[in-house]
Formats: C-alpha cells, structure tokens, sequence
C-alpha cells in the first residue's frame, strides 16, 4: 500500500479524538459531559448536526447510562463510540465489566484526569487504573497525533474475531486534550478502507439462532467464560502488532507495543506512560551529551500489558526508575507493579517507584532531571534509599 | 447614620466570581439571609453540588460539603439521619438534580426526608460549557443540540416541581423566579418556608428557581431575564405545586 495522503493541522486532542471519531462514523454515541472531555461530544454533535455523520448521539443523563446504551447499542449489533472522564468512568464502572463480559468492541475516548476527593478537574492516571481490571484493552498516547491514531485503530483492534473486547485510548487531560499541537490527519477515504465494514458477530434479532446475552451462570460454568475472556486478552498482542504494522505501511508512522526513546544501551531507565514522556525525552538527550546512558520506555499497550517484551527490553539497564501518575495506596504504583512483574525472571536492574503529577501537578524538567539524577546514583551504588516516594509534593 | 441594610452574617466578605447576570449570587443571598433570620447558623450544614456553585461553600460561611454529581440528596438523608438536630440543606443544578442525580431526589423526595432541597433550573449544564440538560426547552440551543433541542430524539424536558409532587412524601414544593424584585422576594419567602417546614420537622421542601445563566445562553442579562419571563415561565409556570402545611398559596 502506498503511503496515504495525510493533511498537516494544529489541533487540541479534544478536536483531534472527534475527527476520528468524525471519519469511524460509529453508528451510536451515548455521552454525558465530563472536563475535559466534554470537547469531544461538542465537536461530534455538530458532526452530527451538520449531517456529516450518520451517528445517533444519546444525550443520556449519566455515564452509567451512557455506558448502558453503548452496551445496548453494541449488543443490537452497532458500531458504537463515548468519551468520558475521570467521576464519569467511575460511574461507569459497573458497566464496563458487563461491556467487556458481553464481548462487546465498544471505543471509549478516556481523557485522563483525577478522581474525587478532593475534587479535581486536572490529567492523572487514577481513571485509566482504576478500569485496568475491567477487561478493556488500554493504550496510552504522548500527543493529540497518537490519540488521533490509536483511535482510528480501535476498531480494528477490539472487533477482530479473536479478540471481542471492549477498549479505551487514554490522552491526558488538558496537556493534551486541551493543548495545540500539530499533528497530521488520515484522508476520509484511506480511513474508510483502513477501518473496513462493521461485521457484528453474533447480534440480536438473527432470527434462525435466537440467542440470550448476560444469562446467569452459576460456579459450573463461570470460570470457564472468565478462561475465555482471558485467552481473549492474550490474543489482543498480535492483533495490535498486526494492525500497527498495517497502520505503518498506510501512514509511515509506526507504533509498537511501547516506544524506546535510547534505551538499547541504557543503564539508567524512565519508565512513564503519556505526556510526560515528551519531557523525559528532551531531559534524556541532555543527560546522553552529558555522558550519562539514560533510555526511556513507554508503554502504550497497559491492557493486556506485554510483560515478556518489557522485560526484555529493560532487562539490561542498571538501575530504572518507574514513574507513576497515579498511586495504589498501600502498595506501589500501578505502572510500577507491571514493570516489577516483567522484570521477575530477571536479576539485573534495581528499581524502584515515584508517584508524580496527582491532579495535573506539572512535571517540570527540573524534576525529571533530579529522578535522573537519583536513577544514575542508584545504577552507580546499587542501593536504593526509598522504594517508593511522592515526588515534587510539600513535606 | 442608621444603617439599614448589611450583609448576612453567613456570607462571607467575597466577591462572587459568577458571570455577571448569574442567578447563583442573588440565590447564595437568599439562603444566607434565610439561615440569618431563622437563627440556625450553628446548626446548619450546606451541600454543594458539582456544577457552577461547587463553590459555594467559598461564599457561605457554614460548615460545607462539596459532594459528587447528583449525589446531594443521598448525602443529604445521612447527614440528617445521623444528626437530626441539624438542619440540611441541598443546593443543586438541573444537571445535578434533573440529570445524573434524578434517583436520588426522587426516592428522597418519596422517602420524605426531612431536609431542604434549592433547586437551581437554568435550563442547561451551566459549568461544562452549557450542554443541553433535561430541562433545556424543546427548540433551545445548546453546545450540544447547536440545531436547537429535537424532542424526537433528544426528549421532552422534565417539570421537577410536577413531578415531585405527584409523590406522598413532600411536604412542600414550590416553582419560585428571581427575575424581578417582586419574584426574588417571593423566592425568598419560599425559601424561608421550606426551611421552617424541617425546623418543623415536617419533611421534604423543595424550591424550584428558575434561573439565568447569560453566559452559556449567549444572551446579555437583560436579554437572560426576557427569556425566563417570555420562554421559560410558559415551559415551567410558577406556583406551588405541593403544599401538606398551609395548602393555600403561601
Ligand atoms: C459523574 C460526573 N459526570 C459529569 C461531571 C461533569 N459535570 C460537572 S458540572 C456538570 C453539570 C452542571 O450543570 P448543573 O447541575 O445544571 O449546574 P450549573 O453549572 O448549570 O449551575 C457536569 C456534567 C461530573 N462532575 N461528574
Ligand atoms: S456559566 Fe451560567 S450558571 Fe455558571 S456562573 Fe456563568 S451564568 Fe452562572
């Protein structure tokens, strides 16, 4: 396939999900306002007031709801979009395991950003990990361009026959839903071909299988669909490898499981998902002509999270330093918990875990600064004073 | 010289940071003058909601809980129950009440709580950038119903009042405006009333104000007030709609 022709914009996330969102054209869109990212549902109901999709938009009056109709949407047979945050995926929690138990590829924009209390609209991670237990596959984009891209690849990820699963793109709230970029947009028609018809398996109203979704199942046979949901989930790797690599030839822009930002010969290693990364990125090239061998990794793919291939990629640094925007309170960071689990076969690198960016506090690059500093230390004496530590935060 | 008029003791000496022309001010007034009055300062806790007055409790100087979207009436029925000396008052938006947390004033409402509900109507989702609420008037634009609201598919609006009072739990439910000053006068008699009724221990009050919300309207103050007398008091007439205490009008 020749590379696509593609449109240079500047954009806001928030602006850039709903031109993907414009041109997947799903077939339903319940939405509830929620800061920030309420842009999207505003700049898709004027797609729709303009006739420039053909999507049914559901003003419903909560995110329970929302998640509700898009569950009914998708059973019935539709191709169906939200986008929420934060107290809104919280709503909607009980919801997404029915999604995801259903087998249902509903797309959810997730703009990041703090759960309550105490009350707060800014980007951090507690949304997104708090449904990482949902069965819903989670990817995490740095900028508006890979929130506008893993969102065209959704669909393609979720609906695939081996897969069937529900899945979320995560961007932070206001550094990116918010924020200016430039960034390039997919023509209408590549996206069309690239997405393919929607062919719903297993819909209601086939009338020579009737069917009942959601029965109840008792200890004999609930294990059994749990098994299943995780073989589900196991699939999902190659599907999402499959389809990046088919996102490349078309656009030229290649996505892997996570991103290595001069990682191959590192000792000391950054491990943090999102936005944040575009800072560690230009504070790692100063510390490289300084001398000091710093990598980043960024995971993109967290659910299912590729702990083979992070292991292997991080296997051989010294010491790595994981850096979480949100916290499990009583153990360690989510993130840092994935990272220590795909490390276990290993004996090398020491780690250890820094809480960061709690309702949208900035991570200035003076601080990612002090957490290189402190990672070449702990790779230079193999100690680690604290294993887990609140960063840029009042004593 | 005499001064005749002061600020309530329980509104604190700041300045709102409502858009000008905003209802919430004139109402945050009418409470904190209510509370003055009927002398229940010290015993009175305010619920906050999640819409533009989520600073309320910046305003009011009473012991204030800012809870999520919807959730007052639910919070609202412990605190009273735990502390029934107390005096409990909501103060919600049609978002928050009419939308996200219409179970919760239902049942309490069924329930027949005893506790003071303000129920702020301007006719859409005032802090996130007025969004169509269920109480947005068929035709009315909003960020998202940019072609006016379509009833065929975006519903017909909910009449809080009416509907509360086809239930046996409340007490007293009455539609009040403060588009004037004979209307915010009656606002504020209907306000000390549902106060009196839980004092009373007399159970669930609630007032309706209709409301006006310039900003996300896209009107003046002035064209806002037109459209609550010309618009929305048609959709939404005022009165009393319930009233088990005095059933005349009050
Ligand atoms: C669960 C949840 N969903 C959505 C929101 C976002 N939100 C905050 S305020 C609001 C609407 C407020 O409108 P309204 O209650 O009418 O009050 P107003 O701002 O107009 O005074 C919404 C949808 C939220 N905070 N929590
Ligand atoms: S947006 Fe509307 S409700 Fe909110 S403060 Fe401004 S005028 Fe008032």
């Amino acid at each position: 396939m020749a590379i696509t022709t593609t449109k240079t914009v500047a954009v806001t996330g928030n602006q850039a999900v709903a031109e993907a969102f414009r041109q997947l054209n799903p077939d339903v869109m319940p939405a509830y306002p929620i800061t920030p990212s309420t842009g999207i549902m505003e700049s898709f109901t004027k797609f729709v007031s303009d006739g420039k999709v053909d999507t049914e938009t559901i003003l419903v009056e909560s995110e329970h709801s929302a998640m509700s109709a898009c569950i009914g949407a998708a059973a019935a047979g539709g191709r169906v979009a939200t986008a929420t945050s934060s107290q809104g995926m919280a709503l909607m929690w009980e919801m997404l395991h029915i999604a995801s138990g259903y087998r249902l590829p509903i797309l959810m924009a997730l703009v990041n950003r703090a759960l309550s209390a105490p009350l707060n609209i800014h980007g951090d991670h507690s949304d997104g990990m708090g449904m990482r237990d949902c069965s819903w596959i989670q990817l995490f984009c740095e900028n508006a361009q890979e929130a506008y891209d893993n969102t065209i690849m959704a669909y393609r990820i979720a609906e695939h026959k081996d897969v069937r699963l529900p899945i979320a793109v995560n961007m932070d709230g206001f550094i990116i839903s918010h924020s200016i970029e430039s960034m390039q947009y997919i023509t209408d028609e590549d996206v069309k071909k690239f997405v393919g018809e929607y062919l719903a398996i297993d819909p209601l109203l086939d009338i020579e299988n009737p069917k009942s979704i959601g029965a109840l199942v008792l200890p004999d046979y609930y294990m059994e669909h749990k098994r299943a949901q995780h073989q589900a989930m196991l699939n999902v790797k190659k599907v999402v490898q499959d389809v990046s690599a088919e996102f490349a030839k078309m656009t030229g822009r290649k996505y892997e499981l996570f991103e290595t930002y001069r990682l191959e010969d590192a000792e000391v290693a950054i491990v943090a998902l999102n936005s944040a990364a575009g800072t560690i990125k230009d504070e790692i090239d100063r510390y490289r002509e300084k001398g000091v061998k710093a990598g980043l990794l960024k995971p993109r793919m967290f659910r299912p999270f590729p702990h083979e291939e992070v292991g292997g990629a991080l296997k051989n640094a010294k010491a790595i330093c994981v850096m979480d925007r949100a916290d499990s309170y009583g153990s360690y960071g989510p993130l840092f918990m994935e990272i220590a689990s795909a490390l276990a076969p290993f004996r090398g690198p020491v780690l250890f875990n820094k809480i960061y960016g709690l309702g949208g506090r900035d991570l200035m690059p003076l601080d990612v600064d002090q957490v290189i500093d402190e990672t070449a230390e702990v790779a230079k004496t193999g100690k680690v004073k604290m294993l887990k530590e609140y960063i840029t935060v009042r004593s | 010289m005499e001064k005749v008029f002061s600020r309530p003791s329980c509104l604190k000496n700041k300045p709102f940071r409502y858009c000008p022309g905003c209802s919430h001010g004139v109402l945050h007034r009418i409470l904190a003058e209510t509370i003055d009055v009927l002398a229940i300062r010290d015993r009175t806790i305010g619920i906050a909601p999640v819409g533009c007055a989520v600073f309320a409790y910046d305003y009011l100087d009473l012991d204030m809980v800012e809870v999520p979207h919807g959730r007052p009436p639910a919070i609202a029925t412990g605190m009273k129950r735990s502390r029934p000396d107390s005096i409990v008052f909501s103060y919600q938006g049609d978002g928050d009440l009419a939308a996200i947390g219409t179970a919760e004033i239902v049942h309490a409402a069924a329930r027949g709580e005893n506790i003071t509900v303000i129920f702020v109507n301007n006719g859409n989702y005032g802090m996130t950038g007025g969004q169509m609420a269920p109480t947005t008037l068929p035709g009315q634009k909003t960020t998202t119903t940019p072609a006016g609201r379509d009833i065929r598919d975006a519903g017909n609006p909910i009449k809080v009042s009416e509907m509360l009072a086809t239930l046996d739990g409340p007490c007293y439910i009455e539609r009040v405006s403060v588009d004037s000053p004979k209307n915010v006068l009656a606002a504020k008699r209907a306000v000390q009333k549902a106060f009196k009724n839980q004092i009373s221990g007399l159970g669930f009050s609630l007032v309706e104000v209709l409301s006006m919300c310039p900003t996300d309207w896209g009107m003046t103050p002035g064209q806002s007030i037109e459209w609550v007398r010309t618009r929305m008091m048609k959709y939404y007439p005022l009165g009393v709609y319930k009233d088990t205490v005095s059933p005349s009008p009050v």
